[in-house]
């Protein structure tokens, strides 16, 4: 018979304890925003501040007047623009020297005859360098793009006596926009990197460790049951979990402006998660001899999930063979829930992953309590 | 009924028979110690009767139940100390009594139970901090929450310092004048002496002795005797001159005569006196429960006297 008094007695000393170890609420809920920090500053940095990106001018004229420089003209609405930082360099330079002298690798080369050539209605090319692995370079030429394109209309309005104004406006936004996605993918993937390492670790770690100091026997001499036990613990992993939940959305809002939905379909990841890895971590520990074999399996589970379950990266970005293994990690159905319910707004695919993700722990929870024993025979 | 009737009882571990079929039965209001080196089956005996393991064979009733079919039941009316007690590390004993309770649905005065352990200075110490025997404690503590009849202490005092072990007795002692039935498990033989109204020692998973301390060495010491420091000749011819017991030692150079009746002493005495031989220290003593347990447990010593004796009774003198 599980009593609920039985479950809220063990929950409060649990939680009490749990508590007054700095350690493990440093690794629930300090860690994971020290995460969200470190890997929002790393990679949506671009966002915040702009970039700079060297030019040199080979369209050097002389022209009639100013307003036929338009190579000019296209570099300062360049610098105008809220991304891009225009610093310019002596035509007399070798360009791509001088990039890698001063370690830069966005760039752009405005060649001569740009300004006649527009006039006149040929076609004209502008080199843009940029570092692919770089952040910073889709920025660049997002925004080059953009304005480029913004000339190209300009020019037609112009030549044809267009008085209607542009059908087709660009701003430099779709660059941010691309930008900012990897923040927002990154907040339901350390969620999901929360839900998984904190129960698992800790009850990994608990359960080999009160099997070989004889306290789950201690336990067993009172009328607490193993499931009771169990629950309290996974009732106290939901708790950190939404603490966590919204200590990370919060950071991920006010720091780097991340764009999430917060809608009810979150809260079915935020109970069965924390239940699914209590289990797996007591499961883990049941099974094993002692806590340094426990230890040692404990990682073996987990470290796959930690990275390849879509936390700090997205599974697109993964090769195939790898996106077909993350489908057998519980925490896959977790970080793609999520990611559908808070950034893609696909509540079809939501309801799909809770339904695996409970059966998922409905299972692992079962083999555990059948597994684990309070007494020996 | 008594609290505890254990007949031919049998577990064993693979090959191992750590315990091969004993009995014995403990009445209301004592304090019954099992005895035995490591290894013995103590902890496999007592966590049988606890309810923690599964027998193997013969019959367990604690309380009238069977402590594997009805552990549960019988759970909420015994107390236990396991071996090596722990508990959560972040708790503290005045919690962990309030914990207890509530998991028992009783009510209880933590302080009273702090008290009656002699732990109230460190009823808000988080059980890491506290020392060994504050650890003990606490356990004892929580072994008090459900008011239990019968207790077991699995080798309450192992690993404390002396006087933490006395204070261990102390807490034992008042329990037992409560009336509480008291199952202890324990290697020091002083403790068993000093706590137990009966003792069974156990070896290999049999009982080999078992009885009140005094009993058992009535039963299995050799009695009194007469040591005399001297050599083989001196004990030849004690051999031939008087009709007492007569052995030598040769690796103590130690005459053992054995004191049938005290007067015996004297005689061996006059004896070596006229011998006109050499002789050295002389002592009276008996086997001490220490003795006679190292007789019981380990393979017969062909050598007397060579386990670690306790005098008992000691006259010096020099000649």
């Amino acid at each position: 018979m599980v009593s609920g008094k039985r479950i809220l007695t063990d929950f409060k000393v649990f939680s009490r304890g749990y508590l007054r170890n700095k350690f493990g609420l440093f690794f629930g809920l300090v860690f994971p925003v020290i995460l969200i920090l470190i890997f929002g500053a790393i990679f949506a940095g671009g966002s915040t501040g702009k970039v700079n990106i060297y030019a040199q001018n080979l369209d050097t004229g002389p022209f009639a007047s100013p307003q036929l420089d338009i190579a000019s003209t296209f570099l300062a609405t360049l610098n105008d623009s809220s991304t891009i930082t225009v610093i310019t360099v002596n035509p007399s330079e070798n360009f791509s020297k001088y990039l890698s002298d001063h370690s830069v690798s966005d760039g752009i080369v405005i060649p001569a005859d740009f300004s006649a050539n527009y006039l006149a209605g040929q076609h004209v090319n502008v080199t843009v360098y940029g570092n692919p692995t770089s952040s910073t370079s889709g920025i660049v030429s997002g925004t080059v793009g953009g304005y480029a394109n913004g000339f190209n209309l300009n020019y037609f309005q112009t030549k044809y006596k267009d008085t209607t104004p542009a059908i087709i406006s660009i701003t430099p936004a779709t660059v941010n926009t691309q930008q900012t996605k990897y923040i927002d993918f990154l907040i339901p993937g350390l969620i999901g990197f929360s839900i998984l390492t904190s129960p698992m670790f800790s009850l990994v770690n608990i359960s080999s460790e009160y099997k070989k100091t004889k306290l789950f026997k201690q336990l067993s001499l009172t009328p607490l049951t193993k499931m009771e036990w169990l629950a309290s613990k996974m009732i106290w992993y939901i708790v950190l979990t939404i603490a966590g939940f919204l200590l990370m959305v919060g950071v991920g809002v006010l720091a780097f402006g991340a764009h999430v939905a917060i809608t009810p379909w979150l809260i079915p990841f935020l109970i069965l998660g924390p239940m699914l890895f209590a289990a797996l971590g007591m499961l883990v520990g049941t099974v094993t001899k002692n806590p340094e074999t426990a230890g040692v399996i404990g990682n073996i589970v987990t470290f796959p999930m930690m990275f390849l379950a879509g936390t700090f990266f997205p599974i697109s970005s993964m090769p195939q063979y790898l996106q077909t293994f993350a489908h057998v990690l519980p925490l896959f159905y977790v970080t793609e829930g999520l990611n559908n319910a808070m950034v893609y707004g696909n509540i079809s695919g939501t309801i799909i992953d809770i339904a695996v993700l409970g059966v998922i722990t409905l299972v692992i929870f079962i083999l555990a309590v059948k597994l684990f024993k309070w007494r020996e025979d | 009924m008594l609290p505890i009737e254990v007949s031919g009882l049998k577990k064993h571990y693979g090959n191992l028979k750590a315990v091969d079929g004993i009995s014995f039965t403990v009445n209301p209001g004592e304090v019954f110690g099992l005895l035995g080196p490591n290894g013995a089956g103590k902890t496999t005996t007592i966590e049988i009767m606890e309810g923690l393991r599964e027998r193997d064979g013969g019959d367990v009733k604690v309380l009238g139940f069977d402590p594997w079919k009805n552990g549960y039941e019988l759970h909420k009316k015994i107390g236990v100390i396991p071996q090596e007690f722990t508990f959560f590390e972040k708790t503290t004993p005045r919690e962990a009594i309030i914990y207890y309770a509530d998991l028992f649905n009783v009510k209880v005065n933590p302080d009273e139970i702090l008290k009656e352990v002699l732990l109230e200075e460190s009823a808000k110490v988080n059980f890491d901090s506290l020392s060994g025997g504050q650890k003990q404690k606490t356990g004892l503590a929580l072994s008090l929450v459900n008011s239990p009849e019968l207790l077991f202490l699995d080798e309450p005092t192992t690993g404390l310092d002396p006087n933490a072990r006395r204070a261990i007795w102390e807490v034992i002692r008042g329990l037992k004048a409560k009336g509480k039935t008291i199952i202890l498990t324990t290697h020091y033989l002083d403790e068993a002496q000093q706590l137990c109204d009966r003792v069974a020692i156990m070896d290999h998973g049999h009982i080999v002795a078992m009885g009140t301390t005094e009993e058992i060495i009535e039963q299995h010491g050799s009695g009194e005797r007469l040591e005399i420091h001297g050599d083989e000749k001196l004990a030849e011819y004690l051999k031939a001159n008087t009709d007492l017991q007569v052995e030598f030692n040769s690796a103590r150079r130690e005459i053992f005569i054995t004191l049938r009746k005290k007067i015996d002493a004297l005689a061996a005495l006059a004896a070596a006196e006229q011998s006109g031989m050499e002789w050295g220290q002389i002592q009276t003593r008996q086997d001490s429960l220490d003795d006679v347990f190292v007789k019981l447990v380990t393979e017969p010593i062909g050598e007397q006297g060579e386990a670690s004796t306790e005098e008992k009774t000691g006259k010096k003198r020099r000649r």
